[in-house]
């Protein structure tokens, strides 16, 4: 069972306080976008193995969403930020390429 | 025989006399013993069948890698098959049977398999019993599957209770032999929290059989030494009969402790409690477990582990037989024999498959002029149910008998296997040794936590430190490790002095002898449960199943109830061996939870019958269920479907509550409905972008039926809006959605329009929600006195906040039955209060409570949908006459970019309908098919399905909803049903309004 | 190939079995290949398997990571059924089923099809009525399938607890012609047939680059080298992505963990499938006598084939109450695998892109029903370069323009 801080609350949560809500920083393609750019949004997911920047929801806790920064082999997970975040901050970055200085962030 | 020895027996009590059956005979032990022991005492040296070939089988160890030992347990609700008796701490009373045999277990029919075992080698069923198709399933398959399994399935649901531990732990150290003791004192003289666990229910592990010396004492005085510091220190917790189960991410272990018992005896009322730990750190002190040697005949009953026969002699007083013949690749079979001969037994030899061995164990067998066969193997084993005799042979050679030693028991070993499991649980690797014959952790690739560190060491056996003085040398450094980790002050560690003892070098051999025939293999045990003979794997890799992964599925090796802890290794050198390469290039095959097997139970804990997805209910469930409610699981609620009075069927209560509220007074508990407040500046504004309708426009004290689609533009959720006050809206959602609409606004809120003021707050059990409905409803709310509820004042979807029958209230004028109808929210404490007053006082207009049948049939009988019956995730409003509102003027809305798909504007979509039937009264079938024009091969003529169907009392007639591809156009057609290969009812497609079709009655 | 039978069987016992060969060739790659498949599981294989068969196209590769059938067709539950709600669901699980049913023979491979049935519960008046429709869906699309009445079903279940106390059951779905199998015995049966006709198994070899020329694909980089191809399909299941990722597009999935458990084998208690949607559980016993049990897949991305134990707590406790006898029975293993999951729920059997890279995935948690007719499928679909009939509904493009097919009505449980 994976545990992640809450970046809102500032608490550890379990696993079983959180819903998982999929790839983050995923823009929306709302009326006027094209059939593909809808398709890319509604559907398409990188998928990594490897970092994955993700959303939970801290469903049984705050109630607040976060962003997450784990790895999808090792389950190691390089850091929290909020919600509102459109992109990782560089702390995050930083995190994650010190420990594995030949990821690109794609 | 088997049989008590009076000078040995350290866990035992013998003042404390215990008596149990086996197969029905009453047995005695002693207080301390395990059931395999008592059983073992008592010359029950057969105890089990194997698998495949039923083949009579007796204890091969004394731990939780027991394969044959396996029995059923008590009967009724205590009834549990499987067993392993080595794992049974024995108390009074015990009733253990022993498992799958046809007739008795001395005399199995199902024995006869032996005799055919040379035509169904491994894997024999992929080759065959194809021909006819129909035989696999009607003849062979039934004949596997009564043969196969072991124990029977318990016939009554279990009497026993579990629970759940959570618990925080610096340090978990696992295993208490010396390795974990040591660590654990160490670990805790420098003030850090520690938890030592232990599966069985002692401490000590294989260390307390042993005979050397620590500190000048005997071992097993050290480690009581050793315990008693532990006790007593306040940072040290020590759990016994606790398995740790499995190592997940994160530093979380699963671990159950075995209170059977505890519960047996009445201290208890748990009989497993499954821990949930999380662990800043993990100590493996898991020890090792040894392995069989491969020669045939190994699994004859009085063959067994030499550290099995040393557990059985040292702690609880039973001898394995009286002439034992000792078999090996290393010198901890010395030990064993050392203790037996001293013990008075006769040590007529031991055959050692090393060409020669030295140290001081070797001294001590030679001082005592035990005979010892250096380079020699056992070509057979003799004797069917107990061993009779061994045959020795050279190791190389094909196994011609050089001599027969007669014995009545044989011990073996085939080396030690570290017990690395839960190392790989979580991702560690594990690495081949060669020279220590065993796979051990590779600390270059070790389990991570969350922040990528390591969080689990091992020390002892399970690092490869077998040895005494090793062991000592080893818990220093990692001990030393783990205070760095934890910054804790300095503190020296103990200086021990352990008597040094030589060892010789153990070999890695595995099978005698080294020329076996086919014939001998075909009698060499290399898994005992499923019967997978060293034959077995030679077919397997010779027909290129060469994986390991393939080995063990194709043979099953490896898949007993063990889990392949006495066999995989052996296996997996077979394998090495045949492909010519080293075993790390082989591979193993990854370890997973769990590390032995748990109950079921212990997984669920609590959470069975009413802890099991518990009920939740609304202010008025006790009055509902006082009064006839026929309950309906709608979401995690129960719902009254009806309210039946004596003698009468469901079916005559709901037409009853439907006409009732047609004619004159109904009234309904609508709590479960979803209440979410939505506030602030923005909230008009962010609603919009929630519903498909313009909320926006929606006037203070007005009500307004809303759409919620997701972003796939399918129809999710409806229900109606009210706007409280300029920036407040109250947004009823169905009694499913509630939870799931409240977070979808949060999630949209928080995660895409988080500039917007808005607040949300999910209100549904503040308030009991209470619908009034029936041409009489108006009346019975004047005669409640309050509120002004007049038609001018209160028109349809007007909303009035204020009193009724002096309780604080919220009147909603909207109608899902097609009366007139009122909603009424109190707060949720005088929900009860104000029910009973509308009864009471409704009494005088005939008021009668009705149900959610009586709901749908009034909402279908006006043509109103029900999410979840005319939606399936796939309808999107358009398709159910809804498109009015969906708003066209509104720049987005959820759902809104998805609507514009080609699909969504495909003239073929399917529409809502109505149907009725033509002289019918009979109710079209759930969920029946649609067709038009006859039933044909290539079904181009199904054009839907019914969403929902009733039996309308109200119109004395049948009534249904369908979604019919272009529904639109086919109004005044007639469609076909076909309800059975027979029947086909016809209807005609209509407008989907079948009553009061204008709106009168709720508009009154 | 040496033919299997009972007498061979015999025979070869008076010879110490060492007259049998192999069940397939171990290959090492050849430069070029009509046909390059990727993934060696149950789907990879029987596209090979129907590209000889229906098409003649033998000059065919089947490359593997690791070992053949060690992704999820040797990680499943091993159910087969085919009482899907929509019309193309229905199409392709039948065939499917139905190409389950000779299998065995076709293959001279007993891959142990055993028609026990597959029950699935209803639990509410609302999975009452959704089943009902599955059913009439089913009888007009030839899924044979019926209603049963809970007091039938404890009849046919006796261990099953039908009233409650929970979620009371209402009644059930019942597919005769659904069963299970077993499931590493259909990889080895179609390995041991392409084999046969000179088809390549390359295990152990893993693709870590796709040259394109223009829009095409020239070849694949390997561990064992570089091959050339007319035409590569891949077939990885939760790997897809990363295929994809080399082959320059993205997909529209997620790969996430799925677990399954098994008890201690006891005696034979229980005959068919029993899916229980409500509370999220189901079980059957195997031949060996354990009870085989699934639930509910994770929730995040997760490629370690681990999931968290919460997931199998969640399914214990379901059928626990669905099966009360079995609370004194012990888990014996557990395992994850890793499942693609797309937007609808429905697999994908679909162009590319890259104009001859054809793709077969998107099974999720139910794709070992699916192993023939995939197979079938995907090599029509290969061979034409054009879907037939069968996979055109799983085309990719529905994605796009909002055709899905959603069978998440039917079944919360998609197995």
């Amino acid at each position: 069972m994976l545990r992640f801080k809450c970046p809102v609350c500032n608490t550890v949560a379990d696993e079983t306080e959180l819903s998982p809500g999929g790839e983050a920083h995923i823009e929306r393609m709302g009326p006027g976008s094209s059939d593909d750019a809808f398709y890319k949004y509604l559907f398409e997911r990188k998928n990594p193995l490897g970092i994955h920047f993700e959303r939970w929801f801290h469903a049984y806790g705050c109630g607040k969403w976060f962003h997450a920064a784990r790895c999808t082999k090792t389950m190691e997970i390089f850091g929290t930020y909020k919600a509102q975040e459109i992109k990782p901050p560089k702390h995050i970055i930083d995190a994650i390429t010190k420990k594995r200085p030949n990821w690109k962030n794609e | 025989m088997s049989t008590r020895i009076s000078k040995a027996g350290r866990l035992l009590d013998r003042n404390k006399r215990l008596s149990f059956t086996f197969n029905g005979r009453n047995l005695f032990g002693f207080q301390g013993d395990t059931l395999a022991s008592a059983l073992l005492a008592n010359d029950q040296v057969l105890v089990g069948r194997s698998f495949k070939y039923h083949r009579p089988r007796g204890f091969v160890s004394s731990g939780v890698d027991e394969p044959n030992a396996l029995m059923s347990l008590g009967h009724g609700g205590n009834f549990e098959p499987n067993r392993s008796a080595t794992t049974v701490e024995l108390v009074d009373g015990i009733e253990a049977v022993s498992q799958n045999h046809l007739g008795s277990l001395d005399w199995d029919l199902g024995f006869i398999n032996n005799f055919f075992a040379k035509i169904f080698p491994a894997g024999f069923y992929y080759k065959t019993f194809m021909k006819p198709r129909f035989a696999w399933k009607h003849l062979f398959e039934p004949i596997i599957r009564n043969a196969a399994g072991l124990g029977r399935a318990p016939s009554l649901p279990d009497e026993a209770a579990y629970d759940y531990f959570y618990a925080h732990v610096d340090i978990l150290v696992i295993g208490a032999g010396m390795a974990g003791l040591l660590a654990t004192y160490e670990l805790a003289k420098s003030g850090l929290k520690v938890t030592l666990v232990e599966q069985k229910h002692y401490l000590g592990g294989y260390a307390l059989s042993d005979d050397f010396e620590v500190d000048g004492v005997a071992v097993p005085k050290w480690l009581e030494n050793i315990e008693k510091k532990l006790i007593d220190s306040d940072n040290v917790q020590i759990k016994k009969n606790f398995t740790a189960i499995g190592v997940h991410d994160h530093g979380y272990l699963i671990g159950c402790e075995n209170l059977e018992v505890a519960e047996k005896m009445g201290r208890s009322s748990i009989r497993h409690r499954l821990w949930r730990l999380r662990t800043k750190q993990i100590v493996l002190a898991t020890g090792a477990i040894e392995r069989p040697l491969i020669f045939a005949g190994n699994d004859i009953p009085g063959v067994m582990l030499s550290s099995a026969a040393l557990d059985f002699y040292k702690l609880y007083g039973v001898s394995p037989g009286d002439r034992t013949v000792v078999v090996t690749n290393n010198d901890s079979a010395y030990l064993t024999a050392i203790n037996l001969y001293n013990a008075g037994l006769s040590v007529p030899v031991v055959i050692d498959v090393r060409e020669e061995s030295s140290g001081d164990l070797f001294e001590s067998l030679r001082s005592m002029g035990i005979r010892i066969e250096y380079g020699k193997g056992i070509a057979s084993v003799l004797g069917k149910k107990r061993v009779k005799a061994v045959e020795l042979c050279s190791l190389t050679g094909e196994g011609s008998v050089q001599e027969t030693i007669e014995c009545d028991s044989v011990i073996m070993s085939g080396g030690w296997s570290s017990a690395v499991h839960l190392w790989s649980h979580c991702g560690g690797r594990l690495i081949w040794n060669d020279q220590l014959d065993t796979f051990l952790p590779d600390a270059s690739k070790s389990p991570i936590d969350e922040n990528g560190e390591d969080f689990i060491a091992v020390v002892g056996a399970a690092s490869g430190s077998f040895w005494p003085s090793e062991v000592v040398q080893n818990v220093k450094q990692i001990v030393q490790k783990i205070q760095k980790k934890f910054k804790t002050s300095k503190v020296k560690s103990s200086s021990i002095s352990i008597q040094e003892i030589k060892y010789g070098d153990s070999n890695s051999k595995y099978f005698t002898p080294e020329g076996a025939s086919e014939k001998l293999k075909s009698k060499c045990f290399v898994d005992f449960q499923n019967d997978v003979k060293l034959s077995d794997l030679r077919l397997a890799t010779q027909e290129g199943y060469e994986s390991v992964e393939h080995l063990k599925r194709y043979t099953t090796l490896g898949m007993a109830t063990d889990q392949g802890k006495l066999s995989n290794i052996n296996g997996l050198k077979y394998l090495a061996d045949f492909l010519g390469r080293e075993i790390n290039e082989v591979g193993t095959t990854t370890f997973r939870p769990p590390y032995t097997p748990i109950s079921l139970g212990s997984i669920a804990g609590e959470a069975r019958k009413g802890l099991f997805k518990p009920v939740r209910k609304t202010t008025l469930h006790l009055w509902h269920e006082a009064n006839g409610a026929s309950w309906e699981p709608v979401g995690d609620w129960r719902r009254p479907y009806a309210y039946l009075k004596k003698n009468e069927t469901i079916e005559q209560a709901v037409s009853r509550e439907v006409t009732n509220t047609r004619n004159a007074l109904g009234i309904l508990d609508a709590s479960t409905l979803g209440k979410i407040i939505v506030s602030g500046p923005d909230a008009a504004n962010f609603l919009d972008l929630m519903y498909t309708n313009m909320i926006s426009t929606l006037q203070v004290g007005r009500c307004r039926y809303g759409l919620m689609c997701n972003e796939n533009g399918f129809l999710f959720d409806d229900g109606v809006v009210v706007r409280l006050a300029e920036e407040t809206f109250l947004c009823h959602t169905t009694t499913g959605g509630a939870d799931r609409v409240y977070s979808w606004m949060e999630e949209w809120h928080q995660t895409e329009w988080w500039n917007k003021r808005v607040f949300i707050q999910n209100v549904t059990e503040q308030f009991t929600q209470i619908t009034i409905a029936g041409p009489k409803s108006r009346l019975l709310l004047e005669e409640l006195g309050g509120l002004d509820v007049s038609r001018v004042s209160l028109k349809p979807l007007d909303y009035l906040e204020g009193e009724l029958a002096k309780i604080k209230a919220r009147v909603f004028r909207i109608s899902f039955s097609g009366e007139l109808s009122f909603e009424i929210a109190v707060p949720s404490q005088f929900g009860l209060e104000f029910w009973e007053k509308c009864l009471e006082t409704g009494s005088q207009f005939g008021i009668s409570p009705y149900g959610t049948e009586a709901l749908h049939v009034m909402r279908a009988e006006k043509g109103f949908i029900m999410i979840g019956d005319e939606t399936d995730g796939t309808v999107i409003p358009q398709d159910l006459n809804l498109g009015w509102a969906v708003s066209k003027k509104k720049k987005d809305f959820i759902g809104k970019r998805a609507q514009e798909r080609i699909f969504m504007n495909d003239p073929n979509r399917k529409t809502l309908v109505g149907l009725s039937l033509q002289n019918s009264s009979e109710k079209i079938p759930d969920g029946a098919s649609v067709i038009i024009g006859g039933v044909d091969q290539a079904n181009d003529n199904v054009i839907g399905h019914v969403t929902s169907t009733y039996f309308s009392p109200t119109l004395d007639k049948p009534i249904a909803m369908a979604l019919l591809k272009d529904g639109k156009n086919l109004l005044g057609r007639s469609i076909e049903i076909p309800v059975d290969s027979e029947k086909i009812l016809k209807a005609i497609v209509s407008e989907p309004k079948f009553y009061d079709a204008e709106g009168n009655r709720q508009n009154d | 190939m040496k033919k299997y039978s009972a007498f061979a069987l015999v025979k070869e016992a008076f010879n110490n079995h060492l007259g049998w060969g192999r069940a397939w060739r171990h290959a090492q790659p050849k430069k070029r290949y009509k046909v390059i498949i990727v993934g060696a599981g149950g789907h990879g294989l029987a596209t090979a398997y129907y590209l000889g068969k229906n098409f003649g196209i033998r000059d065919v590769a089947v490359i593997e990571k690791g070992w053949l059938g060690g992704g999820n067709t040797g990680r499943n539950t091993t159910i087969i059924r085919s009482n899907y709600l929509q019309e193309e669901s229905a199409a392709i699980y039948e065939k499917s089923r139905s190409l389950y049913e000779t299998l065995s023979q076709e293959l001279n491979y007993n891959i142990m099809f055993s028609p026990r049935g597959v029950m699935m519960l209803c639990q509410t008046e609302h999975e009452l009525r959704a089943m009902k429709r599955t059913y009439y869906a089913n009888r007009l699309f030839g899924v044979q399938t019926e209603m049963v009445s809970p007091m039938r079903m404890k009849e046919m279940i006796p261990i099953i607890n039908t009233d409650g106390p929970r979620y009371p059951i209402l009644g059930g779905l019942w597919q005769p012609r659904g069963g299970t199998a077993r499931h590493d015995a259909v990889a080895w049966g179609y390995a041991r047939a392409i084999s046969s006709w000179g088809a390549d198994i390359i295990e152990n070899c893993e693709v870590t680059g796709i040259v394109r020329e223009a829009s095409k694909v020239a070849s694949i980089q390997t561990t064992k080298g570089s091959i050339d191809c007319e035409k590569l399909c891949f077939v990885v299941a939760g790997s897809s992505s990363l295929l994809a990722e080399l082959a320059g597009f993205r997909l529209p999935l997620e790969s996430v963990a799925l677990q399954a458990l098994v008890s201690e084998p006891i005696k034979p208690v229980m005959d068919c499938v029993v899916m229980a949607n409500t509370v999220h559980g189901y079980m059957s016993q195997s031949d060996k006598g354990e009870m085989v049990i699934g639930g509910g897949a994770d929730g995040c991305n997760n490629y370690s084939q681990r999931g968290s134990f919460q997931h199998i707590e969640e399914t214990v406790r379901a059928l626990i109450e669905t099966f009360p006898i079995i609370s004194r029975l012990r888990q014996l293993r557990q395992w994850g695998g890793i499942v693609d999951m797309t937007g609808d729920r429905s697999p994908i059997i679909s162009k590319t892109p890259v104009e001859n890279i054809f793709l077969n995935c998107g099974w999720g948690t139910g794709g070992f029903k699916a192993i023939p007719g995939s197979g079938w499928a995907t090599a029509e679909l290969v061979a034409h370069g054009n879907p037939g009939k069968l996979a055109a509904p799983f085309s990719l493009a529905r994605f796009v323009e909002g055709r899905m097919i959603d069978e998440s009505i039917a079944a919360a449980v998609a197995h």
